[in-house]
């Protein structure tokens, strides 16, 4: 069963997001990963680019498939986590801590609240597999 | 039919124990309006002697005996015998892409061996399992380009081979780029000042040696094309010059997108030969084509596998960084136990015998009432010679004396219609060469 | 367990290490004459700053022992058609006539240039001329083209060509249709052209759900790619509707001809109503495969498209002789230098005319009667999830298996120690976890039967020991490789370190 802290929220594309004041942290879910299987690379944007809510902003790979992660809200990149160009598996062995992807600047703080809860998105993965 | 194991009563067998009586009944999902009730038209069966008897008579009708001074990308160098029978080993060319690695290392290993020197020759750090030929080679690494570089526009050196430059064309067509000719001036090079390059501008394209044979001075292009932010392509397609030439990768290319036919692969009318790519490691990922990797088994056991396969067509669709599937791998194979066999003493030695041998001929040449050398510029085994009369008109008369003269240039720039694109390379002997001369004194 | 394997054995297999690692100073594998012209200053006519300084260091030095040695023992690690059936569905691997291959390397053939003037070449223009003309005859269709090198760039070939027509007709259009169960090189030869892909999803019998093409296909569309058969084995029994639906909104029906060894003989594509297509060489016309190529994909086109078709074009003249023609104002441009793969064009003709019309018929019918056998046979102990009638593959799933927790890949891995080559499993997508089987005509009843058993006997193996397939295979020289180390930290050449 895969983890998903009660603190995040979440999209139906299956990436969390950590708030803090006017800015925001994103990764892909424990569930995304275990689907995914072994991260080998994951491209991700440059610092200063603006990206629309549901805009592809990055891609994550495994050795035969190639997922591509979407901005939760819209907003800028202001910081981006290079450390997984070396080190990709963190998105599988710590997704909601080393495995995070990149920090944006909210434009929409409205955008966040239609994001889902844990148990909200919880509920969903559950209603996605048994289709 | 001898490729069928099973005989006709063997199939009726197969037939009964599916359920089925008529062979018919299997192609019943086919709407009967759509079969065909006729014989296809192509004729009876042909048996061995009589399909060996056919061949022969239409390759009666190729003159292969006549003394060539053809070149103009596909050239004849000495095959050494060892290549034929190892490539002709069943396990290597009746097998498929190394899909599964444990029953294809031979073929992964070779690969990785023709990766590692194409990565030597070229001065390059990563190179493709191959593309299709010299020309879409050329054609894949523009679009690279645009991947890398997000611009729409390309500068293409004039001296790029026509039919290079064709595909090209052909290529970029439908996507929405700007291809610009870059002229070549009285050397035969491109002229460094005035290319017209600008921040919209994905890469330049220079062949060395380039069309007419001459070396271009690819370290100034490649600082012209990263001072606006743009790739330096280099192709060549001439292969054999990397043992002779300093490298591209060494003078500052990005990608170099070149033909490997003159290690070892044969002139077979134009086809098949092989794509050489080779590019930085940091390209790595918009790279088209397959790409072979070390990996290592539960025990520790070194072997090869396809790796970084999503960026091809298989996984990405689409969005793929191409859309090659097929490649050359058995002519893959053959430069790479070309350049084995060679090795690092014959490929230089079969470079330099190639530069003195046409500079041989083409000083000879020179001497020759009327005619002269087109472009004074450094050259490696080809050279565009001046003619008294108009070229195509000496070429005919060489034919009547069983020697095909060179490539008249009539037909590529019209103010060429003279002039003769001429390849010397080791096949050539000093009498040959001497015989050569001898009857473009005597056709003129 | 070893006494179920009949085929296969463990012998010895030697090791071999790289040509760099036992390359050797002063060693020598070539023989050329010496230089017999006067020698001309390398520093003078090139200059130093163009010359190569690094004495190509790294590349190998062996001799002629070393090489044939090192080649053929690798050549020991590779299972091949001619070791025996080679099931990869969809890539038509059978048997490549040694005929063929004699005939490719007459001298006429392999040392002709190709630039050497028409008069001294009509033998190989003759051979390209003769082979579209086979090919034509084959699909029903109009002209041929067999300059593409394979056939993803016929595949590119057939779509531009479809966008200069609509292009001239004044709308190249935005969109190509592809079903879901496509080979990837359809969505990536539509791109490459300038088009977007849209998926059209499959109905429950595995065909093109014609409501759904109907939906799609709007004045947007340029192209349907349809393969047909399509990769479930399944030959679209529609496609005379398929055609009419895209044809009523102006689009053009793409056949991608993979699977067309199903079909000579038997039933010309013309007939279907398509408009373009191509043919793989080296899967229906047994061209060898090479490791991975060289192919050839030729394409077929009607006479509507016909103008538009890839220069040059080998034309016959009045008197009778051929000549090579680039006039074509409307052409799409040239697709490869030269004349395509001209080496392939020999051993497909080669291959057509030992055949004749009743050869080619019989390899159809026997392929299919070989793919039927195989499903009839094992379809009690896997998965058909698209059940019924097939032409040359049927594609089973690991659905039972994947019980034991045994996947499709653990399957194929476990069918390597019976002595075979796993199935394709990476497509169709619309089936999940595929074993694509493909026996061609190649196969007699004796190999498919030890195919058979061992598939069978897999399966038991799955319920009563799947970790012995979760760690196969156990016979070979290497075991499973690590492929994600190998791509996070990718090694694509030999550096010594």
């Amino acid at each position: 069963m895969s983890n998903t802290p009660e603190d995040l929220s979440y999209t139906k594309d299956h990436e969390w997001v950590r708030v803090k004041g006017g800015d925001a942290t994103v990764g892909i879910t424990d569930h995304a990963q275990n689907q995914l299987g072994d991260v080998v690379y994951v491209e991700l944007p440059k610092i200063g680019d603006k990206f629309d809510a549901a805009d592809p902003f990055g891609s994550v790979e495994s050795v035969k498939a190639v997922s591509e992660i979407y901005m939760p809200v819209s907003g800028s990149v202001i910081e981006v986590n290079s450390s997984l160009n070396d080190a990709p598996e963190k998105v599988n062995t710590d997704p909601y801590g080393e495995g995070w992807m990149i920090r944006i600047k909210i434009d929409n703080p409205a955008e966040v609240d239609a994001l889902l809860s844990a148990a909200e998105y919880e509920d969903y993965i559950k209603e996605e597999s048994s289709e | 039919m001898r490729y069928i194991p099973n005989s006709p009563d063997e199939r009726q067998s197969m037939l009964a124990s599916i359920g089925l009586d008529r062979i018919q009944q299997l192609f019943e999902q086919i709407p009967a309006s759509l079969k065909l009730n006729e014989p296809l038209g192509i004729g009876p069966p042909m048996s061995e002697p009589e399909l060996l008897s056919h061949f022969r008579a239409l390759a009666a009708r190729n003159h292969v005996d006549c003394q060539s001074f053809l070149g103009a990308g596909a050239y004849s160098h000495f095959i050494p015998t060892v290549i034929d029978p190892l490539i002709s080993r069943s396990e290597f060319f009746t097998a498929y892409t190394p899909y599964q690695p444990e029953q294809s290392q031979g073929t992964l290993q070779y690969i990785f061996e023709f990766q590692t020197m194409i990565c030597q020759l070229t001065g390059l750090d990563v190179a493709n399992a191959s593309l299709y030929d010299g020309s879409t080679a050329v054609a894949e690494a523009v679009l690279m380009a645009h991947r890398l570089t997000r611009r729409n526009k390309v500068l293409i050196a004039g001296s790029l081979h026509p039919q290079y430059r064709e595909v090209v064309e052909t290529y970029t067509r439908n996507l929405g780029f700007e291809v610009r000719y870059l002229g070549f001036g009285s050397h035969g090079t491109l002229e460094p000042g005035a290319l017209g390059i600008d921040k919209e501008t994905a890469a330049i394209v220079v062949q060395s040696p380039n069309f007419f044979g001459c070396i271009e001075d690819l370290s100034r292009m490649a600082a012209i094309a990263h001072d606006a932010g743009a790739l330096l392509i280099v192709s060549t397609a001439e292969a054999m010059s990397l043992g002779l030439l300093r490298s591209p990768g060494d003078c500052g290319a990005d990608i170099f997108a070149g033909e490997a036919q003159s290690f070892g692969i044969p002139l077979s009318f134009g086809g098949p030969y092989c794509g050489l790519f080779a590019t930085r490691d940091k390209y790595v990922r918009q790279m088209p084509g397959r790409l072979v990797g070390e990996a290592f088994d539960s025990e520790g056991r070194r072997g090869y596998v396809l790796t970084l396969s999503t960026r091809e067509q298989h996984i990405r669709r689409e969005k793929a960084t191409s859309n090659i599937c097929t490649n050359q791998g058995l002519f893959a194979l053959m430069a790479t136990v070309y350049l084995a066999t060679m090795g690092k003493r014959g490929v230089q030695e079969v470079a330099r015998q190639n530069f003195h041998k046409a500079h041989y001929a083409a000083s000879q040449i020179s001497k020759l009432d009327g005619y002269d050398l087109k472009f004074g510029g450094r050259f490696f085994n080809e050279f565009v010679v001046r003619t008294p009369i108009a070229a195509a008109e000496i070429n005919r008369r060489l034919l009547e004396r069983r020697i095909v003269g060179g490539v008249s240039l009539e037909g590529y720039h019209e103010d060429l219609h003279d002039c003769l694109l001429v390849c010397v390379t080791e096949t050539s002997s000093k009498a040959s060469i001497d015989k050569f001369v001898s009857a473009l004194r005597e056709v003129a | 367990m070893t006494s179920k394997i009949k085929k296969a054995t463990t012998h010895v297999v030697q090791n071999e290490s790289l040509l760099f690692e036992h390359s050797s100073g002063g060693r020598i594998g070539y023989s050329i004459p010496d230089l017999d012209v006067p020698e001309t200053s390398l520093e003078e006519s090139i200059g130093r700053d163009l010359l190569r300084t690094d004495d190509l260091d790294g590349m190998p030095e062996l001799s002629e022992v070393d090489v044939v040695r090192h080649f053929t023992r690798l050549s020991s690690w590779n299972y091949c058609i001619d070791t025996g059936l080679y099931p990869l569905g969809s890539c038509t691997m059978k048997y490549n006539p040694r005929i063929n291959e004699r005939v490719a390397r007459i001298d006429g053939f392999a040392n002709l240039h190709p630039l050497a003037p028409a008069a001294i070449a009509q033998g190989a223009l003759e051979i390209v001329y003769q082979l579209e003309e086979c090919l034509r005859k084959i699909t029903g269709l109009h002209a041929v083209t067999t300059e593409p090198a394979a056939g993803a760039q016929g595949e590119t070939v057939g779509i531009m060509m479809i966008r200069a027509l609509l292009s001239e007709r004044g709308n190249p259009r935005k969109k190509v249709l592809i079903p879901d169960s496509a080979h990837g090189t359809n969505p990536a030869s539509a791109a490459i052209c300038g088009y977007m892909v849209e998926t059209v999803p499959s109905d429950s019998e595995g065909l093109t759900d014609l409501n759904q093409l109907a939906v799609h296909m709007d004045e947007d569309v340029a192209a349907f790619m349809l393969t047909n058969p399509n990769t479930l084995g399944k030959f679209e029994r529609n496609i005379r509707q398929i055609c009419e639906i895209v044809h009523e909104k102006g689009g053009f029906v793409y056949m991608d001809g993979a699977n067309m060894n199903a079909l000579v003989g038997v039933a010309r594509p013309a007939s279907f109503g398509i408009d373009v297509m191509h043919l793989n060489l080296h899967k229906t016309f047994s061209t060898p495969h090479g490791g991975g190529g060289p192919g050839a994909g030729p394409v077929a086109v009607t006479a509507e498209l016909e103008p538009f078709l890839p220069f040059p074009r080998i034309v016959r003249k009045p008197d009778g002789s051929l000549a090579v023609d680039f006039d074509r104002p409307k052409s799409v441009g040239r697709v490869r230098a030269f004349f395509g793969n001209f080496g392939v064009l020999v051993r497909a003709l080669s291959y057509i005319l030992t055949h004749g019309d009743p050869g080619l018929r019989e390899a159809t019918e026997t392929a299919v009667l070989n793919a039927n056998y195989l499903a009839h046979h094992l379809n009690d102990t896997y998965e058909v999830p698209y059940p019924g009638r097939v032409m040359h593959e049927v594609v089973f799933s690991d659905k039972r298996q994947a019980r034991h927790g045994v996947r499709n890949l653990d399957i194929s891995k476990r069918l390597i120690d019976y002595g075979f080559y796993p199935p394709t499993m990476s497509f169709p997508l619309i089936v999940n976890g595929a074993l694509m089987v493909e026996p061609t005509e190649t196969e007699s009843r004796e190999e498919l039967d030890l195919f058979i058993d061992a598939m069978k006997s897999i399966d038991e193996e799955a319920a009563e020991d799947p970790e012995l397939l979760k760690h196969a295979p156990h016979t070979t020289k290497v075991g499973r490789l690590d492929e994600v180390a190998a791509a996070r930290k990718p090694v694509l050449r030999w550096t010594g370190k």
